[in-house]
């Protein structure tokens, strides 16, 4: 792993503490140039971590708050009339930045959701017929309130698929919680970090995290797992062909972070809940189950070929 | 037991039963049923199964009920029945796969019984969504995991694969004679030509549609009124029922002046009495027959299996010019105390008559001019039937006037009898054959005339000629009581039914009627020669064989495609021999986080089995294949020492 991607990591963790795992899953995330969702109760940490990345990393950021009043034309931009030339002018919303954090998702209306969604998955925006590409990098943390609390829109399964992951935060062991309690405060912390890396360097990282190799017999492992919560009978339907490309690179970029140029079947499992949990659905008497267990159970129902 | 999987058993026994319930017992119907639904409850409300005592309880009282209501334990009927009610038991003691497994192998042997109730298409295919059933169950058993979809498809693939050897089985099975398991009685208790006849007996048989025979003729098919075929010929009457009497005269008939030949194929359904039916008169059968002084062709044992032959006959013929006077001394025999105005009437005519011939005549046009109906609801008559019925009603079927009219012959000193059978039949003009249906069932007369020998006459034909020239529908008023079928439904219905005919026809000859003689023409025709069922059975024994070993092959085949490399085959002894001192490697965990295990549990091989581990990682998922460190790895994980 590169000094630079090691010094991201260690900064994140001074600040987010207890968390490593989420920290290189959101990591991950965005090697693989993919899109994460973060799901979990207000204030534990979801923010922060968008904020320390986006430092850290030295990307430009930009924050939506999404709430049900919020129109399209907030999110991407609209052309406005000036006087001085009678022309009118785009004025880009905030949208076109390297990081987005899409606070509250699920409490904007679907219009509004599906508008982010778009730009996401195409990386370019058409307002008024003319199409603009967004930056690159291009990097979008979504936050969702759990789908029980009152006022949200839950996001339907095709556009939860936009979302390379979904991790859930959880609340600190005791031990990180006295130091987050003790510290200071961290908004003053987070002003101070200083970006570890030039936006070529992480896109550079993005294309050797595509090179990583993935073996045959490796790939035996993935397509068993698809074909695992195809036929078993717990879930409603099994996973996508997209839903293995995306396991697949979420892989290579977990094998990056570990310093490996080829994937193993651990990165598979590593970053298996991260990329599936959101992507099925449990039947009749599992459903009751946790996420996190039903992906437990998964992976330990199939063996490494 | 996981809830799915009962519910799939459960819905197997229920298959497999229900097809039974008719010929069940009611109470061994109701009790299976009864305990089906328990089943159903207990296990939707998860409550404990039934104990041990209770279920013995039931067990023995409802063999012990079957025994009285059979009045033995021993026989096909009584097997069929304890094997429903056990096999329902058994679902109420379900609890290991064990269990299951008996279960399932059950219901596959008892669905065969259903065979010994019927043979037809339905029965087949509703067999073979049974079995699909009964297979997708065991699938369940096997791979629980696996969801509905998926196994059902391995359901039907596993049925797909057990179709070669079916097909060898059935080809090359050694027939015995006769069907397999010696059908009984009991199955054909169906409806058919009786050997006598009282008024109402024929057009109670009108009402069934089933199919008595069909016949595919060689060239053109004679002309419907020449299509009589010969049931029992009846001679004694007494008064209200016609039988065949006795006599023991066995002289064959001599039929002279032969004419019109024709050839023709019968597929007899089996009706269980020893004749077959032949058009008049027959000249030739494939199969061994006795053909008696009164035309009936007769077989030594009742055809109690589907028979087929093949036949010739002369439409046009003199029969027993010379008649034995003991035989025309029988076709005057008349119970002298009944029906004394028929009596009268037939001494009226012999008066004014010149000959026989002119009697016969007389008779026809009095039919035909006395306001005689033909109905299949005549009223009911009373002791002096022909008399009530001459006289008063007016009103019959073929067994009226048939019955009337050799009363009268006989009254008038005209030897005559009486025949039964079938006339005409409906053209299936896509398998091109007829179907003789138990509503063509008829009865006609024959009188013997002096230089003419024994003469048909259709009494029936004086009154409703279209009866003869047209069938039964035409000659009826359309809102008689006639099978719906007989009636004249719609065209498109009538293709259906014709059709469906056509492919039950061929289902009889093909599959049901394969029988040894089929058998080896076949197998000749395929090529093989002096078969002997030695022979056969040998031959079905290498095919079987040849059909187990190709899909073996193929298995093993897939087995060595997959077969692991050698780096692999050194790391899965590694963790074998790791497992003996209690670290098995989970099939899901990974080299590494193996390690990490083990280096937490043994300390001592930490360092070295991390590196092995790395190896191997790098070796197995990595890009770069040395050769070198393949021969590495491959070295330290055989000197390593647990």
């Amino acid at each position: 792993m590169s000094q630079s991607l090691h010094n991201v990591i260690q900064q994140a963790e001074k600040i987010i503490l207890g968390k490593p795992q989420q920290i290189r899953l959101a990591l991950a995330c965005l090697l693989a140039r993919g899109h994460l969702l973060i799901e979990d109760l207000p204030g534990v940490g979801k923010t922060t971590l968008a904020h320390v990345l986006s430092r850290t990393l030295g990307l430009q950021f930009q924050r939506i708050q999404f709430t049900s009043d919020l129109l399209p034309a907030d999110i991407l931009g609209v052309s406005v009339y000036q006087r001085d030339n009678g022309k009118f002018e785009f004025h880009p919303g905030p949208i076109f930045a390297q990081m987005i954090l899409a606070d509250e998702i699920n409490r904007a209306t679907p219009k509004a959701q599906s508008a982010l969604l778009e730009a996401m998955e195409e990386q370019q925006v058409t307002v008024e017929g003319k199409t603009r590409p967004l930056p690159s990098p291009f990097f979008v943390i979504a936050t969702q309130n759990p789908a029980y609390q009152i006022g949200t829109y839950a996001l339907p399964e095709s556009q939860l698929d936009r979302f390379l992951m979904r991790i859930q935060m959880g609340y600190p062991d005791a031990q990180a919680e006295r130091g987050l309690l003790s510290g200071v405060d961290r908004r003053e912390i987070v002003a101070q970090l200083t970006p570890q890396m030039e936006s070529s360097e992480l896109l550079a990282m993005q294309k050797s995290a595509r090179e990583i190799f993935v073996s045959p017999a490796l790939l035996d492992y993935v397509q068993a797992i698809l074909r695992y919560t195809r036929e078993a009978a717990r879930f409603t339907h099994g996973l996508s062909p997209r839903a293995g490309l995306a396991l697949l690179s979420a892989s290579r970029a977990w094998a990056l972070l570990d310093g490996r140029d080829a994937v193993i079947p651990e990165d598979v499992q590593a970053i298996l809940p991260g990329v599936v949990s959101h992507r099925l659905q449990a039947v009749g008497e599992y459903s009751k189950q946790n996420s996190d267990v039903l992906v437990r159970e998964l992976v330990e129902a199939v063996a490494i070929p | 037991m996981n809830k799915a999987l009962t519910y799939g058993l459960l819905l197997s026994i229920l298959m497999v039963i229900a097809p039974h319930a008719e010929h069940l017992p009611l109470w061994v119907s109701s009790l299976c049923l009864g305990l089906l639904l328990w089943r159903t409850y207990l296990t939707y409300s998860s409550n404990p199964l039934p104990k041990r005592w209770l279920l013995m309880l039931i067990t023995f009282a409802g063999t012990g009920g079957i025994a009285v209501n059979f009045h033995t334990l021993f026989g096909r009927e009584v097997g069929v029945t304890l094997l429903m009610l056990l096999a329902t038991l058994k679902l109420m003691e379900l609890r290991k796969p064990r269990d299951a497994m008996v279960l399932i192998y059950l219901s596959c042997f008892i669905i065969i019984t259903n065979f010994f109730y019927s043979q037809s298409i339905p029965t087949a295919l509703y067999m073979l969504a049974t079995l699909m059933v009964i297979v997708t169950a065991w699938v369940h058993l096997q791979a629980p995991n696996i969801a509905l979809k998926p196994r059902l498809r391995i359901a039907a693939v596993l049925l797909m694969q057990a179709l070669p050897l079916t097909l060898i089985l059935f080809i090359l099975f050694p027939r015995v004679q006769g069907p397999l398991w010696g059908m009984p009685q009991d199955a054909y208790a169906s409806s058919g030509l009786d050997d006598k006849m009282s008024p109402g007996s024929l057009s109670r048989l009108s009402l069934s549609e089933a199919v008595a025979f069909r016949v595919s003729y060689e060239g053109k098919p004679p002309l419907r009124n020449q299509m009589y075929w010969r049931g029992p010929v009846l001679w004694e009457f007494d008064g209200r029922t016609w039988t065949l009497g006795r006599t023991a005269l066995t002289s064959p008939p001599k039929f002279t002046e032969l004419g019109q030949e024709i050839d023709y194929v019968v597929t007899l359904e089996p009706h269980n009495k020893i004749w077959l039916f032949a058009l008049d008169v027959p000249n030739k059968l494939s199969v061994p027959v006795t053909l008696t002084y009164d035309f009936q062709v007769l077989r030594k044992e009742p055809v109690t299996a589907r028979l087929r032959y093949t036949a010739r006959s002369n439409l046009s013929y003199r029969a027993n010019l010379q008649e034995a006077t003991r035989q025309l001394q029988r076709g005057l025999q008349l119970p002298k105390l009944y029906n004394p105005r028929a009596q009268k009437l037939a001494a009226e005519w012999r008066a004014n008559s010149a000959n026989d011939a002119a009697i016969v005549r007389t008779a026809l046009s009095y039919f035909n001019q006395q306001g005689f109906q033909y109905t299949l609801e005549p009223p009911l008559l009373g002791v002096h039937s022909v008399d009530d019925f001459m006289f008063g009603s007016k009103q019959g079927f073929c067994e009226h006037y048939a019955s009337a009219f050799v009363f009268l012959m006989r009254a008038a000193n005209v030897p005559a009898r009486v025949v039964t059978g079938y006339q005409g039949g409906e053209f299936n003009d896509v398998g091109n054959y007829y179907i003789v249906r138990q509503s063509d069932a008829h009865a006609w007369a024959e009188v013997w005339l002096e230089g003419q020998g024994w003469v048909r006459v259709d009494p029936t034909g004086a009154i409703a000629p279209e009866r003869v020239q047209l069938g039964l529908s035409a000659s009826v008023l359309s809102n008689a009581a006639l099978p719906f079928m007989a009636r004249n439904p719609p065209q498109w219905m009538r293709d259906l039914r014709l059709n469906w005919d056509t492919l039950a026809n061929q289902w009889n000859q093909w599959v049901l009627g394969y029988d040894t003689e089929r058998q080896f023409a076949f197998l000749t025709r395929l090529g093989m020669e002096s078969i002997t069922w030695q022979k056969i059975a040998l031959n079905m024994l290498a095919g079987l064989g040849l059909v187990i070993a190709l899909f073996a092959l193929f298995m093993l085949r897939h087995l060595i495609t997959h077969q692991p490399d050698k780096v692999q085959a050194a790391w899965l002894k590694l963790c074998r021999k790791l497992a003996k001192y209690g670290l098995p490697r989970a099939a899901h965990e990974g080299a590494l986080d193996y390690a990490e295990r083990i280096a937490a549990a043994r300390p001592e091989l930490a360092d070295v089995f991390f590196d092995l581990a790395v190896r191997y990682s790098a070796l197995r998922y990595g890009a770069n294949q040395d050769e070198q460190a393949r021969h590495e790895f491959l070295q330290r994980a055989a000197a390593l020492k647990v």
